[in-house]
């Protein structure tokens, strides 16, 4: 009868803290449960930043080796997924800076873009449109997509809604205030959309993916205000 | 409310985080706006095809070489 439940507020401990603690304990077979648990994020997360498959491999390698290194230096009041995270995207940045010999690599490098975030093609998408596509059509069609995010873009989409960390974790992880989280986020979904809908407009997929940006261009969400009240700024009101 | 007052809303209601009021707010907007509609349903399935898809393979033999890697070290580390 008397089933113990867990007292309200203090969640049960993640099941990963077990594992940490019997890697700390000198029994690797449990860090490769953590590996297995979490190579295929590292992996994308590294790919994303990175843009080259060789060096997504090394930082997939080097992230959960210095994470297996340091495992001592982790608290355990962050999740050890996010933790891991954080160590992912800076080897990930670390590489970027080596290729690009010694130049700065920040997330907010090409920020600044004159594509904004108001809604233009606004034809809307067939029921399930990536159905017009195969399988391995449609991954390049979302690879091309997401590479022509601004980098600081595409790290906070494949963050938040890709690998399901929340605001604050993003944020803790990118060093970047909530605001500014959430204000790129906002732009990162709607410069994909946008970008997307070329391919999934409900016309029928045309052979040639391009735009007939005049010929859609209607009166669009916000418009009517253009400048005055764009999505970055509002977002850090809330 | 405005086409731009919903835009400034539109993640936290993809994201849930909106308060009833507000949902019903946004929600009443949507059914008289089609321009609106559109954005809010195709940016939704925008996140939720880049969720469900896997664009990029995990290379074959990494966690192997990984593994060992890791096994190296530990000789190392933790012996």
């Amino acid at each position: 009868m008397a089933i113990i439940q867990p007292v309200a507020g203090e969640p049960e401990p993640h099941p990963d803290l077990a594992l940490v603690e019997r890697v700390r304990g000198g029994d690797v077979t449990a860090y490769d449960a953590l590996v297995r648990k979490y190579e295929r994020q590292v992996f994308r997360i590294a790919q994303h930043i990175t843009q080259n498959r060789e060096d997504a491999e090394d930082v997939m390698q080097d992230a959960f080796l210095k994470a297996y290194e340091k495992l001592d230096q982790f608290q355990g009041n962050s999740k050890f997924y996010t933790w891991l995270v954080r160590i992912a995207v800076n080897e990930s940045l670390m590489r970027l800076r080596k290729r690009r010999t010694g130049k700065m690599v920040s997330i907010d490098e090409d920020i600044v873009t004159d594509e904004g975030s108001v809604p233009r093609d606004l034809a809307d998408w067939a029921p399930d449109p990536e159905q017009n596509y195969g399988q391995a059509e449609l991954a390049e069609i979302l690879r091309k997509t997401i590479q022509g995010l601004p980098q600081g873009f595409r790290i906070v989409f494949v963050l938040r809604d890709v690998e399901g960390l929340s605001t604050e974790e993003t944020a803790e992880t990118l060093g970047l205030s909530i605001p500014a989280v959430k204000s790129r986020l906002l732009r990162a979904r709607l410069q994909l959309r946008e970008r997307l809908s070329r391919y999934f407009h409900k016309r029928k997929a045309s052979k040639d993916p391009r735009p007939k940006a005049a010929g859609r261009r209607e009166s669009a969400p916000g418009e009517t205000n253009s400048g005055e009240n764009r999505p970055e700024e509002t977002g850090g009101e809330k | 409310m405005t086409c731009t007052e919903f835009l400034a809303l539109l993640d936290d209601l993809i994201d849930g985080t909106v308060t009833p009021e507000t949902r019903a707010e946004l929600e009443t907007h949507l059914v008289g706006c089609a321009h609106c509609e559109v954005v809010f349903s195709t940016t939704r399935k925008t996140i939720e095809i880049y969720r469900s898809h896997e664009i990029y393979d995990l290379p074959n033999g990494l966690r192997d070489r990984l593994h060992a890697a890791i096994m190296a070290r530990c000789k190392k580390g933790c012996s």
